[in-house]
């Protein structure tokens, strides 16, 4: 039997949701045995012509990882989904918006005037902005357009399985490849990981207090918390009873509360809602008062509660 | 829209020992109050996830009104504390997403505050007219549709 072929392309991402599929180490040994990789445009040289040519079914799976933020973004998932049967949104960009998403906490006439006129390092008098189309020395030059927003996959292509994580662990990729090979993939619509909270799984869980009481926010960046009791008891805010597990508790290991890459369980249909609803029923306040106070003290919430998500929350994006 | 002609939409999650109690009193006693709040029924003013509020706001509420028993007089006890300590929180958050925190209320109505219930729905649906329509729905489709 011919070997599958699988596809790997990027969109709005940093590269690394790439780093995670080289860091399979010895496990790509087995994937590479298994599948033909017929797209990866940052290990091999293929062009949208070969896409093009490609029979409809012929490659199965394509693996998108990045938000998207531009038409170009735009036209290759959409060719990508034509071509393929089975679509996997992977990483926490293509998955929920990801960090890049936190752009829509602005507009975009603010984020061209911020990388092109005001950035201190750009010399710009004549406040040139990327064009369409630009005609020099004869030749038409074309650009793809910068959208208004960030968007995630599946608000652009409909999306068949989603890896989260930035980037996705590789037990996590390792068990959805294996599940792929062998047909056995859940619904249609997972999120390929465990469906339960981190707070669950986490080291720090036998350390959390019968009844915990927040006395004021903290921040990694003024205080280091105590590596043996659970953040949120401390007053760092941890994302981990609004995030979904599977991470291997990575940041917690590290001394890092959790980010929330990994976006909500199945249950929140707002992490960042839910995340608010949690940590608002802690604070340690029974006067009005007192609870504005403790409230004045939590720096960033929406960067904080949406640090990954923000296009996919319910309100997607600030306006006006 | 004329300013004059637009009629504020307000969700009211009531929680059902005391407030919405307190709104039946106005009802009965025939106390004249704007017709703008659509009333939901909760168990508990702890019951209302900030989820609830939100979503209300996106999909085309121009305000949402909380309302709960006293502090201490909780029929479960601490569930108003709860929704008193989300509260400022929620309000940041709305705040950097452009919302104007007016449009967000927390009262405290007791089952016999029938007046204070009519004042609270009046004083808001007055703020709103003045803040104009939310919008978010159309807003957010227009500004970032689909890409
Ligand atoms: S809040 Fe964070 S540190 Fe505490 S148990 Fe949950 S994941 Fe662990
Ligand atoms: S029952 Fe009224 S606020 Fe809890």
């Amino acid at each position: 039997m011919a070997k599958p072929k699988v596809a790997f392309y990027w969109c709005a991402s940093c590269g690394g949701c790439e780093e995670a599929v080289v860091d399979l180490h010895e496990a790509i040994l087995k994937v590479v045995e298994a599948v033909d990789i017929a797209l990866w445009p940052v290990a091999l040289d293929f062009k949208r012509k070969d896409v093009e040519a490609w029979k409809p079914g012929e490659v199965t799976v394509a693996f998108i990882n990045g938000s998207i933020r531009t038409s170009e973004q735009v036209d290759w998932v959409k060719l990508l989904r034509q071509k393929c049967p089975v679509v996997i949104a992977f990483g926490s960009c293509a998955h929920l918006g990801g960090i890049p998403g936190l752009s829509n906490f602005t507009t975009r006439e603010k984020t061209l005037a911020n990388k092109y006129h005001n950035s201190p390092s750009v010399d710009n008098p004549d406040k040139i902005l990327p064009q369409l189309e630009t005609e020099i020395n004869g030749y038409e030059l074309e650009l793809p357009e910068f959208l208004p927003a960030v968007y995630a996959l599946d608000q652009v292509i409909e999306v068949d399985y989603y890896l989260p994580g930035c980037p996705p662990v590789p037990d996590l990729i390792s068990a959805a490849v294996g599940a792929i090979l062998e047909g056995k993939l859940p619904e249609k619509g997972s999120v390929l990981a465990p469906d339960k909270s981190l707070c669950d799984t986490c080291p720090q869980k036998d350390s959390k207090p019968e009844v915990m009481k927040i006395e004021s926010f903290k921040r990694v960046a003024d205080s280091s918390p105590d590596p043996d009791t659970c953040f949120l008891a401390q007053g760092y805010v941890c994302m981990g009873p609004a995030t979904r597990s599977g991470c291997g508790e990575l940041c917690i290991r590290g001394n890092m509360p959790c980010r929330g890459c990994f976006g909500p369980t199945s249950e929140a249909r707002d992490g960042g809602t839910k995340m608010l609803s949690a940590i608002g029923s802690l604070l340690d306040t029974t006067t009005e008062e007192a609870s504005e106070r403790l409230a004045a003290t939590m720096v960033d919430p929406l960067g904080t509660l949406y640090r990954f998500s923000l296009p996919t929350s319910i309100l997607k994006q600030r306006l006006g | 829209m004329p300013e004059d002609s637009f009629e504020p939409r307000i969700v009211g999650f009531l929680c059902q020992w005391c407030s919405y109690t307190g709104a039946d009193l106005a009802g009965t006693s025939r106390m004249q109050y704007p017709p703008n709040l659509r009333t939901i029924r909760v168990m508990c003013s702890g019951r209302v996830d900030p989820t609830f509020i939100v979503q209300a706001l996106a999909e085309g509420a121009d305000g949402v009104l909380i309302a709960g028993c006293h502090p201490g007089d909780c029929h479960y006890s601490e569930g108003n504390y709860r929704a008193m300590r989300r509260y400022p929180l929620l309000l940041k958050l709305l705040e950097q997403f452009g919302i104007e925190t007016d449009r967000v209320r927390l009262e405290w109505v007791s089952a016999s505050e029938g007046e204070k219930f009519a004042r609270v729905v009046g004083e808001m649906t007055a703020r709103l007219k003045e803040l104009g329509p939310l919008n978010w729905k159309k807003r957010s489709a227009e500004y970032s549709g689909a890409a």
